[in-house]
């Protein structure tokens, strides 16, 4: 990230930068209807605006790579994920009463608390960088792939090493239950509907 | 002001092409499945062959009543329709008919993550209608597409991550010109498995258990009428178009061609993508429905293996020609 030459200034706002507040307000508040609404569908439903929101930030940021791989990923497989779960299980219209935490307070200071951290970082990382508009994109392919093979490979092959693990452990999981439905019927686990693991 | 001018009519050819094309696909499938079984279909709308069949089921569906049923989530059932019509909009902005700079609605960068991104939001309409109707066979409907998404999705990244590879190039004009016609024999086990999951992925014949009119009478569309019931029509039309497309840009060359690949590569674009189509008619024509099993059984074990092997092989050839 090459920080630009001319001075900026908080007061005299470029249209991106317009775009970006406005942007960041509306995945804000669709993030907070997430988390306060009573109807568990609409929450995923909200998720996928919070999160497609984050993905149109990621391309005024000149991230056209991550910003794709955003809704591949959250909008495209996690957020189907959280609603087969949901369709799944239970899935009522309308309100849900029980849809209520009694450790509100706790997770809002959790919440609170992991905010300020990653908004301390960030702006301590970032101060008074500005991204170029005009000349080559920072956050393109090339450029992304690059900086994550050069300089950040060790951690990209803990991550994979890490999914791995975890990929092995969803097997074993459902081999696991298998084995153990001859015993109980399990509830979730029906014979009649293959799971992804137990394949 | 040139700028606007260009970037306004670039939008208008994608918008009418948007509007124009699933139509087309849609009159040659009553017109291919009605040869294929020996019928006559609709002969007498318009004259010629019944040309205006298509003309008139739009007015019936415009005239149809727009029912809500009492018990839905009239919100998210009223905009169902757009969210699975929308991003076959949004696609085919990004995918190039012909060599040149204009050929294109807009050159993204890593253009191969932003149509398979986008194709998967396409399912989420189907999921959103599946739930809001308070119908328990359009909840089945929705549950079997979301499995089959799942299912699915893997294959057809891992392919098109395949022909990235061997292009070296996430953009898809990139991509076509780094074709070279030995191209075809080398990816085409990954062109049938993307080609294949794309079918499932819009819910087409043989892979349609999630609209599977013999058990869940239409699956998340049971309870839609008139307009919206055709909105989702017409994005399966317009995701034949956008699968029928992509598999030609990243496995058959696009516009590349024995000859007049300068002034006529879109020629050749079109003319592969129709012949795709038409495979995609006859498919459905000439296929029984695979079980619901079956067919997450047909993925796991068969597809998400081939397709890496397709990228274990583009591997060694990228290494060995290198």
């Amino acid at each position: 990230m090459s920080p630009a030459t001319a001075p900026h200034g908080f007061l005299s706002p470029t249209g991106v930068e317009i775009a970006f507040v406005l942007v960041g307000l509306v995945t804000f508040g669709a993030a907070l209807v997430t988390v306060t609404t009573r109807q568990l569908v609409h929450a995923a439903l909200w998720l996928v605006m919070a999160l497609g929101g984050l993905a149109v930030e990621y391309l005024l940021l000149t991230a056209e790579f991550i910003a794709w791989v955003q809704v591949l990923i959250y909008v495209g497989s996690v957020v189907v994920l959280l609603l087969f779960g949901l369709m799944l299980t239970r899935a009522p219209i309308g309100r849900s009463p029980d849809a209520d935490s009694g450790n509100r307070w706790a997770a809002l200071v959790v919440a609170v608390a992991a905010a300020a951290a990653l908004v301390w970082v960030v702006v301590d990382a970032f101060r008074a960088t500005w991204i170029d508009l005009d000349g080559t994109a920072a956050g393109s392919a090339k450029v992304t792939g690059a900086s994550l093979f050069q300089h950040w490979v060790l951690p990209f092959e803990a991550l994979s090493v890490l999914l791995l693990a975890a990929l092995v452990g969803a097997i074993a999981l459902s081999r696991k239950a298998k084995a153990d439905r001859a015993a109980a019927d399990i509830p979730g686990a029906r014979s009649d509907r293959p799971t992804e693991g137990a394949r | 002001m040139n700028d606007a001018v260009d970037v306004a009519l670039r939008l208008l050819i994608v918008f009418v092409v948007f509007l124009t094309f699933p139509l087309i696909v849609g009159q040659t499938e009553h017109k291919v499945m009605a040869h294929m079984q020996g019928r006559l279909g609709p002969m007498y709308a318009g004259g010629f062959h019944g040309w205006a069949q298509l003309v008139a089921d739009g007015v019936k569906f415009a005239q149809k009543e727009d029912v809500v049923p009492s018990g839905a989530d009239r919100r998210i059932f009223q905009i169902a329709p757009a969210v699975a019509l929308l991003p076959y909009l949004l696609i085919l902005l990004a995918i190039p008919i012909g060599p040149g700079e204009g050929a294109v609605g807009q050159v993204l960068d890593a253009g191969v993550f932003f149509v398979l991104a986008v194709m998967g939001v396409g399912v989420l309409g189907s999921l959103m209608a599946g739930w809001a109707s308070a119908n328990k066979f359009s909840l089945l409907g929705g549950l079997r597409t979301a499995a089959q998404l799942l299912a699915y999705e893997l294959p057809m990244l891992l392919t098109a991550a395949s022909v990235a590879m061997a292009a070296g190039t996430v953009s898809l004009p990139g991509i076509l010109h780094a074709f070279h016609w030995w191209w075809v024999p080398w990816q085409i086990v990954g062109a049938v498995v993307f080609f294949v999951s794309g079918l499932a992925e819009l819910q087409r014949p043989p892979f349609d258990m999630p609209v599977a009119d013999s058990e869940i009478i239409f699956g998340a569309y049971t309870e839609y009428t008139g307009l919206r019931f055709a909105l989702f029509l017409l994005a399966e039309y317009a995701g034949i178009v956008v699968l029928c497309g992509l598999t030609t840009v990243l496995f058959l060359g696009g516009w590349h061609g024995p000859w007049g690949a300068d002034g006529l590569g879109w020629v050749w674009t079109l003319l592969k993508t129709a012949v795709l189509a038409f495979v995609v008619i006859w498919l459905r024509v000439t296929y029984p429905r695979l079980r619901e099993d079956q067919l997450q059984k047909f993925s796991w074990t068969l597809l998400v293996p081939l397709s890496l092997a397709q990228i274990a092989l583009t591997g060694i050839v990228k290494v060995v020609i290198s």
